[in-house]
């Protein structure tokens, strides 16, 4: 007996896949990524319409337009560029200062029970200490130039990517330590090879939210006392009301923290090209 | 025959509870002079809270140098812990385990770890060449050896590929390059096929046959089965249930080269197989008794 394909007989029920046509002939990857750059956008165009049908008071919410026109002239003038590099600069150096050690006192704390016993619960006490509170204590120790701007962020980056390090460590497969111990790795081989490649998932992890913690702290820190940065520059045009000027400053903070954010996750896939959920 | 004694070293010696190690007899049996490996009065307990748990007992075996020696035994026997003491991953808790002097600057061991024991963050190649760089071997060499192993494995292709790229029966593939590139004199090979199918099962028995018979390596390997045993096995040693202790010892007489197919249809090899099932039914039996006991205690208090 023969029976066509749609007769009253038979369902479909598998046939090729609706969303292989639906991404219109693009790479999975490539389709992926235009993806992320959907919302943000999204947001945008329903802001300035929202603006434009009246919907938003002007005084304090100006159009995505006026706000672009504003950077435009503040990019021109070379007065964004100048301040974006000064924050930049602190966060590069911060990220540094807190990160490195960070990163090292993490895979120790993994590796070594004693270790992690002892420093644990230095962190565990003082992680939850809300960063911003300590800022007048960072002037008071560094002065309002750089060092305290530099020490906010490097405090706000060695937590995450030290917790995150010691858990990294933590859930390798005990198996793969023993493998080191049976063809006699030396500590550091034992560092090189197992610790750190197996903890690299989640020191990425860590090293994300380290960006993204540092950029709100780079922005108040240089709310106080700083004569250069997009922090001074938003906290400037208040003191102006400059509003306009204000958002630009906000928005460049929005936009690095996305391109940090797209960054990292192209240095997650170029570093563990091996782990499957990146 | 004391001159004999001296050449065997103690590489690992009871360390816990304060007991000192066993002196070594001279053996007197014209065996000895190719002795490989020599276990005295070898014992190993675990303590679970305050209860000491006795995991292997009197273990006093002499290997052959260039042996392919099967362990058998049910689970929990303590095989996998004879292996790791060799492997040094665990001590001894009385008794001594020895090993031939070869003089050669080879490494004395190298280990098929059970299930998957890959590193994940490493390409096919580097994974099989990790025992090499960790020695610091020049890079020619590693890059003949490990060539030559991906090759007898049929892992070529996949050089640059990541575990999580190939199957289970590939990754143990990869293990098994690892042990062999490492050039040991003696292959510890803990279930490596037990998680694979039974298709490759019998395709990696084939190959670990082949490149045995190309090297000739002392090998201890365990296993839960016994057809694998038979046909892998120059000598198979069957282990009580806890504590493991030597049951039997029973020579498999086929020739090499073997191959897998062929000689499982031959009558002797059934023979066997079942010979060595009476022995062990027995011990699976009582290791099953005892686990019940066990879970029947816990659920009554």
């Amino acid at each position: 007996m023969n029976v066509q394909a749609g007769s009253p007989d038979f369902v479909t029920v598998a046939s090729t896949s609706a969303k292989r046509r639906m991404s219109l002939g693009f790479g999975s990857a490539v389709t992926d990524r235009i993806m992320t750059l959907v919302s943000p956008l999204a947001l945008l165009v329903v802001w300035e319409l929202a603006g434009r049908a009246g919907l938003l008071d002007q005084r304090y919410f100006p159009t995505p337009s006026t706000i672009f026109s504003a950077l435009h002239a503040l990019a021109v003038s070379g007065e964004l560029w100048s301040h974006t590099k000064a924050s930049l600069l602190r966060l590069a150096l911060g990220f540094l200062v807190g990160g490195i050690p960070a990163l090292a006192i993490g895979i120790f704390m993994g590796l070594s029970r004693p270790i992690r016993l002892v420093v644990d619960p230095l962190i565990a006490a003082t992680y939850p200490v809300p960063k911003s509170a300590i800022l007048p204590l960072l002037l008071l120790i560094f002065g309002l130039g750089e060092g305290s701007k530099i020490a906010m962020v490097a405090i706000g980056v060695f937590y995450p990517v030290a917790i995150n390090t010691t858990a990294g460590v933590l859930t390798i497969n005990k198996v793969y330590f023993e493998v080191g111990t049976h063809f006699e790795a030396t500590k550091w081989q034992v560092f090189r090879t197992i610790a750190f490649p197996g903890a690299l998932p989640l020191i990425m992890t860590g090293i994300k939210l380290g960006a993204g913690l540092g950029l709100v702290l780079i922005a108040l820190a240089e709310m106080v006392g700083a004569k250069q940065g997009l922090g001074y520059m938003i906290w400037n045009s208040w003191e102006l009301l400059a509003v306009d000027t204000m958002y630009a400053g906000v928005l460049t903070i929005a936009v690095i923290g996305f391109v940090l954010t797209v960054f990292f996750n192209e240095v997650e896939r170029l570093l563990v090209p091996w782990n499957r959920t990146s | 025959m004391a001159r004999q004694a001296s050449q065997m070293i103690a590489f690992t010696k009871a360390m816990s509870h304060g007991q000192l190690p066993v002196p070594v007899e001279p053996t007197a049996s014209p065996v000895a002079d190719q002795c490989k490996i020599r276990f005295r009065g070898l014992r190993k307990d675990f303590t679970a809270g305050s209860r000491i748990f006795t995991a292997l007992d009197e273990i006093n075996l002499d290997i052959a140098n260039g042996t392919f020696f099967v362990i058998v035994g049910p689970s929990g026997c303590g095989k996998t812990t004879l292996l790791r003491m060799l492997a040094g991953l665990e001590r001894p808790s009385a008794g001594t385990i020895e090993c031939a002097r070869s003089g050669s600057a080879r490494p004395r061991m190298s280990m098929v770890f059970q299930g998957d024991a890959i590193f994940p963050w490493m390409n096919v190649w580097d994974n099989a060449a990790y025992a090499l760089k960790l020695r610091n071997v020049p890079a020619g060499e590693i890059a003949d050896v490990v060539g030559h192993f991906l090759d007898r494995t049929g892992l070529t292709r996949f050089a640059k590929a990541y575990p999580h790229q190939l199957s289970g029966g590939m990754r143990q593939r990869v293990s098994i390059a690892r042990a062999f590139a490492n050039d040991p004199e003696i292959l510890l090979m803990d279930e490596p096929f037990s998680a694979l199918d039974e298709q490759n099962k019998t395709l990696l028995q084939e190959e670990l046959l082949r490149i045995w018979d190309e090297t000739k390596k002392t090998v201890l390997f365990i296993t839960h089965s016994v057809d694998e045993a038979v046909t892998l096995g120059d000598k198979i040693m069957i282990m009580t249930a806890h504590p493991g202790r030597i049951k039997e010892l029973v020579d498999v007489p086929f020739e090499r080269p073997r191959k897998v197919i062929d000689l499982r249809a031959q009558p002797a090899y059934g023979e066997l197989v079942f010979r060595i099932w009476g022995y062990l039914r027995d011990e699976v039996q009582q290791a099953r008794l005892q686990s019940e006991c066990r879970l029947e205690g816990k659920s009554g208090a």
